[in-house]
Order: structure tokens, then C-alpha cells, then sequence
């Protein structure tokens, strides 16, 4: 494992209770991203869904506003293995925005602002388990987190909640998205270690 | 080039990429010749530079280089484990200087 | 050399100014340096957690030492350690020195003008040093822009050279204190243009420092009719403690 420097420590801790296996507990929040940072004003933002029969529905920021709205404490697991325990958050819950939409799909690609893309299974972001959050810590979601909105799927490594989500298409058939067409696990739950597909 | 992490807290999101030249490291375990020196062709909008004056963001699952004219993916380079994976399907060209 | 890492000796280290330090390392084989070149330092907590960072060669000291020299970030993971804690007699672990874009050669007998911000002089200082071992005959300029005079690295010989040399010129500007009768202020396009050699002259030209800077330098340089392909840039950066 190399030359160890006695007196350095890095950042981390490690091996904690409730931190998935190789992660490292992180105090800070890392700022990742692949590309550059949208800059998304709210008047701008639309969020739209696509079903699988080509059927649409648009959320602009009033009406998305409008939605049930949820606080959530969460930890976060980064594939590149940091973690940071009991964030807080508030969104709406992904549930709302997918209430009496007629689909059979069991696969949900998300689109952000700037090209990402990242798929789920429907039953990983339905059921009170993932929300479209732009809150952080109290205040408006700045954009280097992904505000205004982001996707939040706390049980999935990070990158499966898409900074600067713009929409989701609802797909018969699990279709990778950015990370995932690059080696990346389709499902990436941390503590079953799916980093990579 | 200084150091490549511990953001301070004034640098704005913009900043958040390197020059491709900081892929010299991690490529030259792969290859003999120094390839950030090479001219690359971006597939996406026929961009012509060096790779080392791309843009690469680096705080992400792996190292992510894009064209600063068009910000297409050119390249991506992970490491895991022992194993470099190289993906230059961003390229339609690479003009390597033999010296 | 490239490809793999090495273990390096810490054989000196050398304070330059209150947040900079310059840290020879020895390695296992013989090194050749191209000035402008970086290597990347690894190091390992005693927890097996690693940091990898890349760092600017400062010197090249044959057969097979360099010299690194590292500006400390107050929110960063491994420039604190590498400037107040290492030790001499400590290892670490080195890849490259590598990169061949951002470097001088000799045998380039072009003049050389070089435009450094804060700590963005360390890479431009192996190319004045390797361009007064190779005695170049062609004019080589320094601007460099910093926050102090105190700020400024490698200032004592920096001046002692631009006295003694008949061809390397230096431009300091200081952006919040100046010695007395000094300007303060940003580096702008008109001194930029008032410093900077001729584009007549052609000169091969490498800027270096924070991403703000070395956009607007090369910017201005641009408009001064220098031809894109003779400035070469390289940013630093100060990236989220992700890796």
C-alpha cells in the first residue's frame, strides 16, 4: 500500500457504524462534477416527465412549488467514497410528481441542465425514497449542489441524484445514463458495493 | 498547478476544472510518449488542440475530459484497483509529435 | 522517467516565504526534468487512505533530484502536511516528473516571455533557471504578479538574477502592498502590453497562476496580436477535496 506518512491523516474517518463498507466519513460537501456548472435561474426552470406512450406533463417553478412538500435528513454515500452523515434537505417527494400517471414502465431515466443523465428502477425513487429537493441545510439550493433542483436517492451512491434535474422519461427497459454507459453500476446501492457494471 | 484539492471557499464553480495537462500522470502509465502533448480532434464539433489545453474535471466516479469549444466529452480515465480504463472515444484524432 | 511511482527521499527543504516551502526529493533512478514539468506526489495515511496531487517542478537537480515547491491552501488536505509537517529523512512517493505541453526547451532559441500570478511562478522558475544553465543568449522576461512583496517566492533570486544577467528581465505587480514608490494594483491589459515583450519579437510565451488570471492574460496577449499558438497556459487549480 505504499510509504506511509505517519503524520498525515487526510480528512477522514473510516470504518464508522452506518457508513457503508469503504466509505470515509467526510465533515465538508465535495463539490463533484463532470462539466461545467449550469446557472439556472427558478423563472427558467421547467421540469417535465415523459411517459413510455409519449405523453407529457410540465412542472414550472410555481406549480412544482405547489407539490406536497417533505423535509429530509439523509446521509450520502459518494462512489468515489466519501461519505456525509444526516444532511438535511427539502423537495418534493418523487411519488407526487408521478401521481396518476398512467405508465407500465419500470425504469426512469432522469435529464439535468448541461446533458447528464442517470436511470433508476421506478421502485427506487418511488415509496418515499428519492425526492426533487432545493433546499439544503435550510437555503436555496446553490447551483454547484445542483440547484436550483436536484434529484435526491440517498440510498444509491450519489451520483444516481442528477444535479440540475430538468426531467425524467419513463422506460419499458433500463437504459444507462452518463456514469452507467461508462462502467458505472445500473443500480449502485452502497452497501451491496455496486461501484461498477 | 499548485495543489488540486481543498477548495476555498471563495473559488466560484467555474473553476472546477484543471487543464488536460494533469493527465500527464495517470497516462503515463499507459503510454510511453507523453500524450497530453498530442493534437487532439474533438468527434463532437471538429475542435483542433492540445489535449493538455483541455478542460478535466477531476471531482467526479472518474477523470472527465471535455472541449473547451463545444464541452463534448473527450476523454475518460479511471483508475481502480490496479487497472487503468482509458476511454478516447471522444477523439476522431490524435497527431502525436515523434521526436 | 515516467510510468511508475518511485519513493522518493526528502533531502532538503527550504522555507520561502510564511506559506511556501521547497521540498528536494532524491529518487531511486536518474531523472531528467524538463522545466515546466510536474510531478505527482502520493501519500499514504497510516489508515490506507491515499491522496494523490500534482505538483509543478521548481528545479532540476541532476542525476536524480528535483525540487518541488508547494504554496500552502489553509483548506487543503495535503499541502498543509507537505509544508509544515514533512521532515527530511521522509518518503514519499513520485510519478514523472511528466507532461510535455507546458515546457521549455533548450534547444527552443526562441525569446521567452514568461507572466506569473501567486504561486504560478513555481513552474516559470525552472524555465529562467534551465534557461541560465543553458547560458540562452535570447531574451527571457519574468512579469509577476503578486499579492507582496513577502508573498512573493523565490524573490531574492529572482532580483540577484534580473541584476546579474544580461538577458533575463523582471517585472514584479502587486496587487495589495508594494515596497515604497511601487504601484499597487491588478495586472491589467495596458501594463500587460507596456511589460511584455513585442509580438514582433515572436516570443514563445507561458503564463501561469489561477484560472481568472491566465484567462485574461491570455486574453490581452491575444489582442497585443501574440499568435494563439505561441501562449501556452496552465491553471491551477484548488479543486473540492473529492479524490
Amino acid at each position: 500500500m505504499g510509504i506511509v506518512s505517519s503524520g498525515f491523516q487526510g480528512r477522514r474517518k473510516r470504518d464508522l457504524p452506518g457508513v457503508p463498507p469503504g466509505q470515509y466519513v467526510t465533515e465538508d460537501f465535495p463539490v463533484l462534477s463532470a462539466g461545467p456548472t449550469p446557472r439556472i435561474e427558478r423563472d427558467d426552470w421547467v421540469f417535465s416527465l415523459r411517459t413510455e406512450s409519449g405523453t407529457g406533463r410540465h412542472w414550472d417553478w410555481n406549480v412544482f412549488m405547489s407539490l406536497p412538500q417533505e423535509d429530509v435528513t439523509a446521509d450520502l454515500h459518494c462512489v468515489t467514497s466519501w461519505s456525509k452523515l444526516g444532511t438535511h434537505w427539502r423537495g418534493v417527494p418523487v411519488d407526487a410528481v408521478l401521481n396518476g400517471v398512467d405508465t407500465q414502465a419500470e425504469f426512469a431515466l432522469f435529464y439535468s441542465y448541461g446533458g447528464y443523465t442517470t436511470n433508476l428502477p421506478l421502485s427506487d425513487v418511488l415509496g418515499g425514497r428519492a425526492w426533487l429537493v432545493h433546499e439544503f441545510d435550510g437555503a436555496d439550493l446553490p447551483p454547484e449542489h445542483g440547484g436550483p433542483v436536484r434529484l435526491l436517492v440517498p440510498h444509491l451512491y450519489l451520483w444516481k441524484s442528477a444535479k440540475w434535474v430538468r426531467g425524467v422519461e419513463l422506460i419499458p427497459q433500463d437504459r444507462p445514463g452518463f456514469w452507467e454507459s461508462r462502467g458505472y453500476h445500473l443500480h449502485g446501492d452502497p452497501w451491496r458495493e455496486e461501484r461498477y457494471g | 498547478m499548485s495543489e488540486w484539492t481543498g477548495r476555498p471557499a471563495e473559488r466560484s464553480a467555474e473553476d472546477d476544472y484543471l487543464d488536460g495537462n494533469a493527465l500527464a500522470g495517470p497516462l503515463s502509465e499507459v503510454f510511453a510518449i507523453d500524450i497530453t502533448a498530442a493534437l487532439g480532434t474533438c468527434g463532437t464539433c471538429g475542435d483542433r488542440r492540445a489535449v493538455a489545453e483541455a478542460h478535466l474535471y477531476v471531482n467526479a466516479p472518474a477523470k472527465i475530459l471535455r472541449c473547451p469549444s463545444c464541452g463534448g466529452v473527450l476523454l475518460r480515465l479511471d483508475e481502480r484497483g490496479g487497472r487503468v480504463i482509458l476511454d478516447l472515444s471522444g477523439f476522431t484524432q490524435l497527431t502525436i509529435e515523434v521526436r | 522517467m515516467s510510468g511508475a511511482w518511485n519513493v522518493a527521499d526528502v533531502v532538503g527543504l527550504r522555507d520561502e516565504t510564511p506559506t511556501a516551502r521547497t521540498i528536494r526529493l532524491r529518487l531511486p533512478v536518474p531523472v531528467r526534468v524538463l522545466a515546466g514539468q510536474h510531478v505527482d506526489l502520493r501519500l499514504t495515511a497510516p489508515d490506507g487512505y491515499q491522496a494523490v496531487r500534482s505538483y509543478s517542478v521548481s528545479a532540476g537537480i541532476p542525476p536524480d533530484g528535483l525540487e518541488i515547491t508547494v504554496e500552502e491552501l489553509p483548506d487543503g488536505e495535503v499541502s498543509p502536511y507537505l509544508v509544515r509537517d514533512l521532515g527530511v529523512g521522509d518518503q514519499v512517493e513520485v510519478r514523472g516528473p511528466v507532461g510535455g505541453w507546458f515546457v521549455w526547451r533548450p534547444e527552443d532559441d526562441s525569446p521567452v516571455q514568461l507572466i506569473g500570478g501567486g504561486s504560478g511562478v513555481v513552474p516559470l522558475m525552472a524555465m529562467v533557471r534551465a534557461h541560465q544553465m543553458a547560458s540562452h543568449s535570447s531574451p527571457l522576461r519574468l512579469l509577476y504578479s503578486v499579492r507582496s512583496p513577502e508573498a512573493a517566492v523565490f524573490r531574492h533570486e529572482l532580483e540577484s538574477l534580473a541584476q546579474a544577467s544580461g538577458t533575463f528581465g523582471l517585472q514584479w505587480v502587486y496587487t495589495r502592498t508594494a515596497p515604497d514608490g511601487q504601484p499597487v494594483g491588478r495586472l491589467d491589459a495596458e501594463t500587460l502590453g507596456a511589460s511584455v515583450l513585442d509580438s514582433g519579437a515572436d516570443p514563445a510565451i507561458f503564463v501561469c497562476g489561477a484560472t481568472g488570471f491566465v484567462e485574461a492574460v491570455a486574453g490581452w496577449l491575444v489582442d497585443l496580436g501574440h499568435a494563439p499558438d505561441r501562449i501556452k497556459t496552465e491553471r491551477y487549480g484548488g479543486l473540492g477535496g473529492a479524490s
